[in-house]
């Protein structure tokens, strides 16, 4: 390789290296100073403060969702499995919203509980087909896993 | 058939994120075409004109 | 010479990269066509519903495959820039500048299909997590790359100028890749892994992986012939893009 073409290629990744470098260093200590949410134990560690709207992240327990007849307010609990916290919510849920799915609350605590004004579903990384799903469920029940979603109703 | 587009009542979603798709590929395949067409058209132009410039005309 | 590198150092040659792409881009655009049809079909029609989602899943086949170009464009355009720095050869100037619009259309195509998807699962269009920010700012350097390209006069130097700043945002690659690592994101984690088994069932996987290869022929089809416009327009002043417009006129 001639010389101007090494020089070339030398600036460039000195270049590189540097924006790298500088980059990691951005993103280690984005990592670890945004957090986009909050778990139950986190916020009963105090670890937000009073009055600050954020992010709560969690799964939500079984058996937990309270509908009102009357009106679209609905409670549940989410847990992040050492603690649970309790979720205040006026409005409409998305379509993945159901039990022992992962959810983001957006909101503020209040009185111990936490009023939402928007809840998020988040999905995992698993696409299955239902006939699959059931199997699953199946061959769950018999052997007493009781870690998988609850399919949805249709 | 009807199944088909209705997409389980998310077919307004699913058929909408296709168009998109679709759309914005078609503009992607359709935009080099029509420029070539242009810098052709302005090439014949340019030795056209430089053609006549000399005088010898084909 | 070894036969291969001649070809190679041949191809590099204007006149002769823009017969040889058009002899190709007809050939892309029917696989494209054909693979696009055929995964369309495994997604849309052969592939089940989602025991969770039901049919709004069925988005991914084209949300994916677009994610992965978008980012497969951006560091093709990356490395054939540092190609045009280091060796300033014309060829991949042009192959950098032609890649810019089409990984911007593809990435521009997985955020809107992201947000569609977004709305009825999620519950919104958009959040500012790691993923969907990361994506954005790719985004906004292929607009970046593109708009430098065309602000600076002089086109070699506009080329490498651009070119410069598609290697310098390449840092932004990994950040998009394990932004859901890294952080606590709404976006999921990845479902489709290289090593690893995937965490997708093999019906709906593989109209994933045909689409993939689909999007990846759009995109061969598509540079090529925006590479062809370029050296046509690059090469104005020599004999033979004048002899290409004439023959042009006389198949017109």
């Amino acid at each position: 390789m001639n010389p101007t073409r090494k020089r070339r290629m030398t600036v460039i990744g000195l270049i590189l290296a540097a924006v790298g470098i500088a980059t990691a260093l951005g993103v280690v200590a984005l990592t670890q100073n945004v957090t986009y949410l909050y778990t139950p134990v986190e916020v009963l560690q105090g670890k937000v403060p009073a009055d600050a709207r954020f992010r709560l992240g969690g799964m939500v327990k079984a058996d937990s969702i309270k509908r009102a007849t009357d009106s679209l307010k609905v409670e549940f609990v989410t847990t992040d499995g050492d603690a649970d916290m309790t979720v205040e919510y006026h409005g409409i849920l998305p379509d993945l919203f159901r039990e022992k799915q992962s959810v983001i609350a957006t909101g503020k605590m209040d009185n111990g509980r936490f009023v939402a004004t928007e809840v998020l579903a988040k999905h995992d990384e698993t696409y299955v087909p239902r006939d699959v799903a059931d199997a699953m469920a199946k061959a769950h029940a018999k052997h007493e896993v009781k870690d998988a979603p609850a399919p949805q109703k249709q | 058939m009807n199944e088909f587009f209705s997409m389980g009542g998310y077919g307004g979603f699913v058929w909408s994120a296709y168009a998109i798709f679709f759309v914005a590929l078609a503009i992607d395949a359709f935009a080099p075409l029509v420029r070539k067409k242009r810098v052709l058209r302005e090439l014949r132009g340019r030795s056209r004109r430089e053609r006549a410039k000399t005088g010898d005309m084909p | 010479m070894n036969p291969l590198v001649l070809w190679f150092h041949k191809l590099g040659s204007p006149p002769y990269f823009y017969r040889f792409a058009g002899r190709l881009v007809p050939w892309f655009w029917a696989a494209a066509l054909i693979l696009g049809a055929i995964g369309l079909y495994g997604g849309l029609v052969l592939a089940p519903k989602d025991y969770q989602q039901g049919d709004a899943y069925r988005i991914i086949f084209i949300h994916v495959p677009s994610a992965w170009m978008s980012l497969f464009i951006y560091a093709f355009m990356a490395v054939n820039g540092f190609i045009a720095l280091v060796w300033r050869i014309k060829l991949s100037e042009t192959l950098a500048m032609a890649a810019a619009p089409v990984g911007a259309a593809f990435t521009f195509v997985c955020l809107a299909t992201g947000a569609i998807w977004g709305k009825p699962m999620w519950g919104t269009w958009w959040t500012w997590d790691a993923r969907l920010t990361s994506e954005l700012v790719l985004l906004f350097l292929y607009l970046g790359v593109i708009g430098l390209y065309h602000a600076i006069e002089d086109r070699r130097q506009a080329a490498r100028a651009a070119a410069f700043l598609a290697l310098i945002g390449i840092v932004n690659l990994p950040i998009v890749h394990f932004s859901v690592k890294w952080w606590n994101t709404l976006h999921q984690g990845s479902t489709v892994k290289l090593f690893g088994p995937s965490l997708i069932d093999s019906r709906m996987l593989w109209p994933l992986l045909v689409m993939a290869i689909a999007t990846k022929f759009v995109f061969a089809a598509s540079l090529l012939s925006r590479a062809r416009v370029d050296l046509l327009e690059l090469e104005s002043g020599k004999e033979w893009a004048r002899a290409e417009a004439d023959a042009a006129e006389g198949r017109a």
